[in-house]
């Protein structure tokens, strides 16, 4: 009933070539701990699915930037430069999606189905060459389901079975990347003990958590915060 | 225009007048996020963010920041009172549905059909699409703002987008430095010209045929 983990047992699931979800919306949700940890394993090539490559400095951006990551499926990556050189000069492989399409496909993933139908983009290059079905008339495009070897989530709270709940808007894609992991990682900022989440408010039931780390907090600056030389790129991270 | 405002606030202010008590709305990035600024007195609206918030507020005092609790383009901001968080999935599930009313986003090109191009040009590094095809394609009403031309002066108004489109016959008003137009079924309607422009200066920036209506309004 334990899933208390060390960080360092954590990380024994994120290996070279592996594919990781994550959780995030620019940086914001995104496990600063966990991050830092896979950056100190010296882990390489992976495959990320998420919403976005964050900042530079911030969130997934610092596995992008430190040049970790061979393919990303996602759905923006204004926010980080570096996605884009890295894109262009061939290096990582960029496969985009409507962030609700990339959403779902995550979410049919994660509780076991094979793909959605969905209209969005119809009538656009995303639709070209993906095989479509009609019901009732209408013309959807058939999505793939998304899973990972892993996904890693940032929670506000977690019990040792897993219960998590969120912070505001830090929710965002983590409750379906939660589901959607064949091993799924919380980092908590505060880990409580069984019984002290209300049943009725828990987000995501700890049967889809595999472990639950202790996280150090954000240990980058926002791009809203003060800084000099490196705006709006996210500074880097904070000793 | 009034001293000292820039087209943008103009643009923005005149896209707020077409909020209606009670709708939910959504804006995009960039100078749409300017709308929230000039909310018509009596009117309250819901501001749906894609990233998991019904009930968006204005931003928080300087120091007041909280750094989970941030817009979709991730700067922080308040909630009001009945506000709910949710995951990315029904944030998008509410814009799917139908249940967004309005949303504003900027544009690259629109068409005379009401195609909107604003997520990627060839050859350029793409940002990539966000939510702008789930909104676009949508909400129940989507206006387009931008500036009338390019850097260049040519127009983006056209009678066929050039760009690759982020939703086909989407928009329903587009709002520009200079000019305000309604997609209807026969094509794009002009209903209001921003002084100082002038009726011949808009038609020839516009690629697209515009319609003229009995009277035009001028917005000083």
């Amino acid at each position: 009933m334990n899933k208390q983990r060390s960080l360092e047992e954590a990380l024994d699931w994120i290996t070279d070539g592996c594919t990781l979800m994550y959780g995030g919306f620019g940086g914001i949700g995104t496990p600063p701990t966990i991050i830092e940890g896979i950056l100190d394993k010296g882990v390489r090539d992976l495959t990320l699915i998420g919403n976005d490559t964050g900042f530079p400095w911030i969130g997934i951006g610092r596995l992008v930037t430190e040049g970790r990551v061979r393919k990303v499926i996602t759905s923006h990556i204004g926010s980080n430069p570096n996605a884009g050189r890295m894109m262009e000069d061939g290096r990582m492989e960029i496969i985009f999606y409507p962030q609700g399409t990339l959403a779902e496909k995550i979410r049919a993933g994660g509780v076991g189905l094979g793909g959605i139908l969905v209209d969005v983009g119809m009538g656009t290059t995303i639709a070209e060459g993906k095989e479509t079905v009609v019901i009732e008339g209408r013309t959807f495009l058939v999505e793939p389901a998304l899973t990972a070897d892993v996904a890693i989530v940032h929670a506000s709270k977690a019990d040792p079975y897993g219960n998590l709940v969120y912070d505001k808007s830090g929710r965002n894609f983590n409750p379906l990347v939660a589901m959607a992991g064949e091993r799924t990682i919380a980092e908590a900022d505060e880990i409580v003990p069984i019984g002290s989440l209300d049943p009725e408010l828990i987000v995501t039931p700890g049967i889809f958590v595999n472990a639950v780390i202790a996280g150090k907090g954000v240990n980058w600056q926002w791009v809203w915060e003060k800084r000099a030389a490196t705006e709006s790129q996210g500074g880097p991270p904070r000793s | 225009m009034g001293v000292g405002e820039t087209s943008r606030d103009r643009i923005a202010r005149r896209a707020a007048a077409e909020l209606k008590d009670g709708m939910v709305v959504n804006l995009g990035i960039g100078i749409p996020t300017l709308v929230a600024d000039f909310i018509p007195n009596g009117i309250e609206v819901v501001f749906h963010a894609e990233n998991g918030i019904l009930g968006a507020g204005p931003s928080p005092a300087p120091g007041e920041e909280d750094g989970f609790l941030c817009n979709a383009g991730g700067y922080p901001v308040t909630i009001v009172e009945g506000a709910s968080y949710c995951d990315s999935a029904i944030a998008f599930a509410m814009i799917r549905r139908g249940c967004v009313d309005m949303t504003v986003l900027g544009a690259l090109e629109v068409s005379e059909q009401g195609d909107l191009a604003n997520w990627i040009v060839p050859g350029k590094r793409a940002a990539g699409i966000g939510g702008a095809m789930e909104l676009a394609q949508k909400a129940k009403k989507v206006v387009a703002i931008m500036n009338h031309v390019n850097k260049d002066g040519a127009p983006k108004i056209k009678k066929r987008c050039e760009l690759p489109l982020t939703a086909p016959a989407c928009v329903d008003l587009i709002i520009t430095d200079m000019a305000v137009m309604e997609v209807t079924a026969d094509g794009l309607l002009l209903q209001e010209i921003m002084l100082p422009h002038t009726l011949e200066e808009v038609v020839r920036c516009t690629e697209a045929s515009l319609k003229l209506p009995e009277e035009i309004i001028y917005i000083p």
